[in-house]
Protein backbone atom coordinates (compact mmCIF):
# COMPACT_ATOMS: atom_id res chain seq x y z
CA UNK A 1 0.00 0.00 0.00
CA UNK A 2 2.93 2.30 0.71
CA UNK A 3 4.05 2.12 -2.90
CA UNK A 4 0.58 3.15 -4.06
CA UNK A 5 0.41 6.02 -1.58
CA UNK A 6 3.80 7.25 -2.76
CA UNK A 7 2.75 7.04 -6.40
CA UNK A 8 -0.42 9.03 -5.65
CA UNK A 9 1.48 11.77 -3.82
CA UNK A 10 3.99 11.95 -6.63
CA UNK A 11 1.01 12.83 -8.85
CA UNK A 12 -0.18 15.51 -6.45
CA UNK A 13 -2.91 13.59 -4.59
CA UNK A 14 -2.68 13.69 -0.78
CA UNK A 15 -3.01 10.30 0.93
CA UNK A 16 -3.63 8.80 4.32
CA UNK A 17 -2.77 5.15 5.05
CA UNK A 18 -4.52 3.27 7.81
CA UNK A 19 -2.40 0.60 9.51
CA UNK A 20 -2.55 -2.06 12.19
CA UNK A 21 1.00 -3.25 11.56
CA UNK A 22 3.40 -0.65 12.89
CA UNK A 23 6.66 -2.34 11.89
CA UNK A 24 5.52 -2.88 8.31
CA UNK A 25 4.28 0.69 7.94
CA UNK A 26 7.56 1.95 9.41
CA UNK A 27 9.50 -0.05 6.79
CA UNK A 28 7.27 0.83 3.85
CA UNK A 29 7.27 4.49 4.95
CA UNK A 30 4.13 5.93 3.35
CA UNK A 31 3.62 9.71 3.21
CA UNK A 32 1.03 9.85 6.06
CA UNK A 33 -0.31 7.09 8.29
CA UNK A 34 -2.43 6.40 11.29
CA UNK A 35 -1.71 3.38 13.45
CA UNK A 36 -4.57 1.50 15.08
CA UNK A 37 -3.40 -1.19 17.50
CA UNK A 38 -6.04 -3.78 16.57
CA UNK A 39 -5.62 -7.39 15.39
CA UNK A 40 -5.03 -7.75 11.64
CA UNK A 41 -8.28 -7.75 9.70
CA UNK A 42 -9.73 -4.72 11.57
CA UNK A 43 -7.82 -1.85 10.00
CA UNK A 44 -10.92 0.37 10.01
CA UNK A 45 -12.49 -0.64 13.33
CA UNK A 46 -14.53 -3.18 15.21
CA UNK A 47 -17.24 -5.23 13.48
CA UNK A 48 -20.84 -4.08 13.88
CA UNK A 49 -19.66 -1.04 15.82
CA UNK A 50 -20.40 1.97 13.58
CA UNK A 51 -19.66 4.46 16.36
CA UNK A 52 -16.15 3.05 16.77
CA UNK A 53 -15.63 2.92 12.99
CA UNK A 54 -16.83 6.49 12.63
CA UNK A 55 -14.49 7.89 15.27
CA UNK A 56 -11.56 6.05 13.72
CA UNK A 57 -12.40 7.41 10.26
CA UNK A 58 -12.77 10.97 11.57
CA UNK A 59 -9.34 10.73 13.25
CA UNK A 60 -7.92 9.27 10.06
CA UNK A 61 -9.28 12.08 7.91
CA UNK A 62 -8.17 14.73 10.41
CA UNK A 63 -4.64 13.42 10.09
CA UNK A 64 -4.67 14.61 6.48
CA UNK A 65 -5.00 18.15 7.80
CA UNK A 66 -2.70 17.72 10.80
CA UNK A 67 0.29 15.96 9.24
CA UNK A 68 3.09 18.39 8.47
CA UNK A 69 6.04 16.12 7.73
CA UNK A 70 6.45 13.21 5.30
CA UNK A 71 6.51 9.72 6.77
CA UNK A 72 4.75 10.46 10.04
CA UNK A 73 2.72 7.73 11.75
CA UNK A 74 0.03 9.02 14.09
CA UNK A 75 -1.01 6.50 16.76
CA UNK A 76 -4.75 6.42 17.40
CA UNK A 77 -5.82 6.06 20.98
CA UNK A 78 -8.23 3.15 20.66
CA UNK A 79 -7.55 -0.21 22.29
CA UNK A 80 -8.93 -3.54 21.10
CA UNK A 81 -9.50 -4.74 24.66
CA UNK A 82 -8.36 -3.79 28.12
CA UNK A 83 -5.97 -6.71 28.25
CA UNK A 84 -3.42 -7.29 25.52
CA UNK A 85 -3.28 -11.07 25.50
CA UNK A 86 -4.47 -11.15 21.87
CA UNK A 87 -0.98 -10.01 20.91
CA UNK A 88 0.56 -13.14 22.37
CA UNK A 89 -1.48 -15.39 20.09
CA UNK A 90 -0.73 -13.71 16.78
CA UNK A 91 1.52 -15.63 14.38
CA UNK A 92 3.33 -17.64 17.00
CA UNK A 93 4.66 -20.90 15.56
CA UNK A 94 2.86 -23.63 17.50
CA UNK A 95 4.85 -26.01 19.62
CA UNK A 96 4.85 -29.57 18.47
CA UNK A 97 6.73 -32.70 19.45
CA UNK A 98 7.00 -34.26 16.02
CA UNK A 99 9.78 -33.38 13.65
CA UNK A 100 7.51 -33.65 10.60
CA UNK A 101 5.13 -30.96 11.81
CA UNK A 102 7.41 -28.74 13.81
CA UNK A 103 5.18 -25.82 13.03
CA UNK A 104 1.73 -25.26 11.63
CA UNK A 105 0.65 -22.78 9.05
CA UNK A 106 -2.56 -20.85 9.58
CA UNK A 107 -2.44 -19.40 6.12
CA UNK A 108 -4.32 -20.81 3.18
CA UNK A 109 -2.47 -22.39 0.27
CA UNK A 110 -1.77 -20.07 -2.62
CA UNK A 111 -4.32 -21.38 -5.11
CA UNK A 112 -4.17 -19.79 -8.55
CA UNK A 113 -7.92 -20.08 -9.16
CA UNK A 114 -10.48 -17.56 -7.82
CA UNK A 115 -11.35 -18.22 -4.18
CA UNK A 116 -15.02 -17.36 -3.77
CA UNK A 117 -16.59 -16.70 -0.40
CA UNK A 118 -19.73 -18.57 -1.49
CA UNK A 119 -20.19 -21.26 -4.11
CA UNK A 120 -23.07 -19.21 -5.54
CA UNK A 121 -20.67 -16.32 -6.21
CA UNK A 122 -18.85 -18.47 -8.73
CA UNK A 123 -22.11 -19.34 -10.48
CA UNK A 124 -23.19 -15.69 -10.85
CA UNK A 125 -19.72 -14.30 -11.63
CA UNK A 126 -19.53 -12.48 -14.96
CA UNK A 127 -16.75 -14.22 -16.86
CA UNK A 128 -16.06 -11.07 -18.86
CA UNK A 129 -16.14 -8.96 -15.67
CA UNK A 130 -15.28 -5.47 -16.98
CA UNK A 131 -14.72 -4.27 -13.38
CA UNK A 132 -12.05 -6.93 -12.73
CA UNK A 133 -8.87 -5.36 -14.08
CA UNK A 134 -5.45 -6.90 -14.58
CA UNK A 135 -3.26 -3.82 -15.04
CA UNK A 136 -0.53 -3.94 -17.69
CA UNK A 137 3.15 -3.81 -16.75
CA UNK A 138 4.79 -0.49 -17.56
CA UNK A 139 8.22 0.99 -17.39
CA UNK A 140 9.42 1.31 -13.82
CA UNK A 141 10.56 4.83 -14.61
CA UNK A 142 7.07 6.31 -14.54
CA UNK A 143 6.48 6.07 -10.83
CA UNK A 144 8.64 7.79 -8.28
CA UNK B 1 -0.91 1.24 25.19
CA UNK B 2 1.31 -1.85 25.05
CA UNK B 3 3.98 -2.31 22.39
CA UNK B 4 2.71 -2.91 18.85
CA UNK B 5 3.32 -6.39 17.45
CA UNK B 6 6.43 -6.63 15.28
CA UNK B 7 4.87 -8.44 12.31
CA UNK B 8 8.12 -8.43 10.38
CA UNK B 9 9.83 -10.35 13.15
CA UNK B 10 6.89 -12.73 13.64
CA UNK B 11 6.53 -13.43 9.94
CA UNK B 12 10.23 -14.18 9.72
CA UNK B 13 9.96 -16.59 12.69
CA UNK B 14 6.90 -18.28 11.21
CA UNK B 15 8.44 -18.69 7.76
CA UNK B 16 11.65 -20.00 9.34
CA UNK B 17 9.69 -22.55 11.33
CA UNK B 18 7.92 -23.67 8.16
CA UNK B 19 11.15 -23.86 6.21
CA UNK B 20 10.12 -21.08 3.83
CA UNK B 21 12.46 -18.39 2.55
CA UNK B 22 11.85 -15.05 4.28
CA UNK B 23 9.13 -12.72 3.00
CA UNK B 24 10.57 -9.29 2.27
CA UNK B 25 8.56 -6.13 2.67
CA UNK B 26 9.50 -3.19 0.59
CA UNK B 27 11.77 -0.90 2.56
CA UNK B 28 11.76 2.74 1.60
CA UNK B 29 14.36 4.70 3.46
CA UNK B 30 14.01 7.68 1.19
CA UNK B 31 11.61 10.34 2.34
CA UNK B 32 8.21 9.83 0.74
CA UNK B 33 6.70 12.42 -1.60
CA UNK B 34 4.28 14.63 0.28
CA UNK B 35 1.73 17.11 -0.99
CA UNK B 36 -0.42 19.33 1.20
CA UNK B 37 -4.20 19.22 0.99
CA UNK B 38 -5.46 21.33 -1.87
CA UNK B 39 -8.63 22.32 -0.07
CA UNK B 40 -10.55 21.63 3.14
CA UNK B 41 -11.87 18.11 3.66
CA UNK B 42 -15.41 19.45 3.69
CA UNK B 43 -15.05 20.32 0.02
CA UNK B 44 -12.89 17.33 -0.94
CA UNK B 45 -13.78 14.27 -2.99
CA UNK B 46 -12.31 11.26 -1.22
CA UNK B 47 -11.04 8.14 -2.99
CA UNK B 48 -10.85 4.73 -1.30
CA UNK B 49 -8.57 1.78 -2.00
CA UNK B 50 -8.47 -1.35 0.16
CA UNK B 51 -6.24 -4.41 -0.02
CA UNK B 52 -8.23 -6.89 2.06
CA UNK B 53 -9.41 -9.03 -0.87
CA UNK B 54 -12.88 -7.47 -1.15
CA UNK B 55 -15.00 -8.18 -4.21
CA UNK B 56 -18.62 -7.68 -5.13
CA UNK B 57 -21.01 -10.54 -5.83
CA UNK B 58 -21.01 -10.95 -9.60
CA UNK B 59 -17.31 -10.21 -9.92
CA UNK B 60 -14.52 -12.76 -10.27
CA UNK B 61 -12.95 -13.42 -6.86
CA UNK B 62 -9.23 -13.00 -6.22
CA UNK B 63 -6.86 -15.93 -6.38
CA UNK B 64 -4.05 -16.37 -3.92
CA UNK B 65 -1.00 -16.57 -6.14
CA UNK B 66 0.41 -13.10 -6.58
CA UNK B 67 -2.92 -11.71 -7.80
CA UNK B 68 -2.25 -8.10 -8.67
CA UNK B 69 -5.58 -7.43 -10.37
CA UNK B 70 -8.00 -4.93 -8.90
CA UNK B 71 -11.79 -4.62 -8.67
CA UNK B 72 -13.87 -1.52 -9.27
CA UNK B 73 -16.65 -1.42 -6.65
CA UNK B 74 -19.32 1.30 -6.69
CA UNK B 75 -19.19 3.18 -3.39
CA UNK B 76 -22.90 2.64 -2.75
CA UNK B 77 -22.74 -1.15 -3.08
CA UNK B 78 -24.91 -2.63 -0.30
CA UNK B 79 -23.00 -4.44 2.41
CA UNK B 80 -24.85 -7.65 1.58
CA UNK B 81 -23.26 -7.73 -1.88
CA UNK B 82 -19.68 -7.43 -0.58
CA UNK B 83 -17.46 -10.50 -0.25
CA UNK B 84 -14.04 -10.98 1.29
CA UNK B 85 -11.42 -13.55 0.41
CA UNK B 86 -7.76 -13.62 1.45
CA UNK B 87 -5.06 -16.11 2.40
CA UNK B 88 -3.33 -14.27 5.20
CA UNK B 89 -5.76 -13.02 7.81
CA UNK B 90 -8.76 -14.18 9.81
CA UNK B 91 -11.78 -13.28 7.66
CA UNK B 92 -14.45 -13.90 10.30
CA UNK B 93 -15.10 -10.27 11.21
CA UNK B 94 -14.54 -8.89 7.70
CA UNK B 95 -17.21 -11.26 6.36
CA UNK B 96 -19.57 -10.35 9.18
CA UNK B 97 -19.06 -6.61 8.65
CA UNK B 98 -16.96 -5.63 5.61
CA UNK B 99 -16.63 -2.11 7.05
CA UNK B 100 -13.71 -3.32 9.15
CA UNK B 101 -11.53 -3.59 6.04
CA UNK B 102 -13.59 -1.57 3.54
CA UNK B 103 -14.92 1.59 5.27
CA UNK B 104 -17.11 2.91 2.44
CA UNK B 105 -20.21 3.08 4.60
CA UNK B 106 -18.52 5.34 7.17
CA UNK B 107 -17.20 7.61 4.44
CA UNK B 108 -20.68 7.89 2.90
CA UNK B 109 -22.10 8.84 6.29
CA UNK B 110 -19.34 11.38 6.87
CA UNK B 111 -20.21 12.90 3.50
CA UNK B 112 -23.85 13.18 4.62
CA UNK B 113 -22.60 14.84 7.81
CA UNK B 114 -20.53 17.33 5.81
CA UNK B 115 -17.13 16.19 7.11
CA UNK B 116 -16.11 15.46 3.51
CA UNK B 117 -17.74 16.62 0.29
CA UNK B 118 -18.24 13.11 -1.07
CA UNK B 119 -16.88 9.62 -1.42
CA UNK B 120 -15.83 9.09 -5.02
CA UNK B 121 -18.33 7.03 -7.03
CA UNK B 122 -15.88 4.19 -7.63
CA UNK B 123 -13.73 2.51 -5.00
CA UNK B 124 -10.88 0.08 -5.71
CA UNK B 125 -9.89 -3.15 -4.04
CA UNK B 126 -7.15 -5.69 -4.48
CA UNK B 127 -5.43 -8.49 -2.68
CA UNK B 128 -2.44 -7.68 -0.51
CA UNK B 129 0.47 -10.01 0.07
CA UNK B 130 1.80 -9.65 -3.47
CA UNK B 131 5.29 -11.17 -3.50
CA UNK B 132 6.41 -9.15 -6.47
CA UNK B 133 6.91 -5.51 -5.55
CA UNK B 134 7.65 -4.96 -9.25
CA UNK B 135 4.07 -5.89 -10.15
CA UNK B 136 2.81 -3.35 -7.64
CA UNK B 137 5.25 -0.65 -8.70
CA UNK B 138 5.03 -1.14 -12.46
CA UNK B 139 1.44 -2.32 -12.94
CA UNK B 140 -0.96 -1.93 -10.04
CA UNK B 141 0.19 1.42 -8.62
CA UNK B 142 0.26 3.30 -11.94
CA UNK B 143 -3.15 1.86 -12.91
CA UNK B 144 -4.72 2.96 -9.61
CA UNK B 145 -3.11 6.40 -9.85
CA UNK B 146 -4.62 6.82 -13.30
CA UNK B 147 -8.01 5.70 -12.04
CA UNK B 148 -7.96 8.21 -9.19
CA UNK B 149 -6.76 11.02 -11.46
CA UNK B 150 -9.60 10.16 -13.86
CA UNK B 151 -12.06 10.16 -10.94
CA UNK B 152 -10.76 13.63 -9.97
CA UNK B 153 -10.34 12.77 -6.30
CA UNK B 154 -8.70 15.30 -3.98
CA UNK B 155 -7.43 12.83 -1.37
CA UNK B 156 -7.21 9.04 -1.05
CA UNK B 157 -7.72 6.84 2.00
CA UNK B 158 -5.71 3.60 1.77
CA UNK B 159 -6.74 0.61 3.86
CA UNK B 160 -4.33 -2.33 3.93
CA UNK B 161 -4.80 -5.42 6.08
Amino acid sequence: MGLIARALEARGIATICMSSAYSITRAVNPPRSVFLDYPLGHTAGKPDNPANQRRIMIDTLNTLELAQTPGGIRPLKYEWSSDHSWKDRVMRPRESGTASSAASDDRVARFDTPQYQYVEDEQIADSACPTCVVPPMRSGQEVG
Amino acid sequence: MSEPIDYIERTRAQYDALGYPPYRWVENIQQPPFVPLKKPLATSRVGLVCSGGIYRAGQTAFHFKDDYSYRVIPADTPKEALRVTHFAYDLTDARKDPNVVYPAEQLLRLAEAGVIEELSRNTYTFMGGIYSSRKVRDALAPALVEAFVRDEVDVVVLVPV
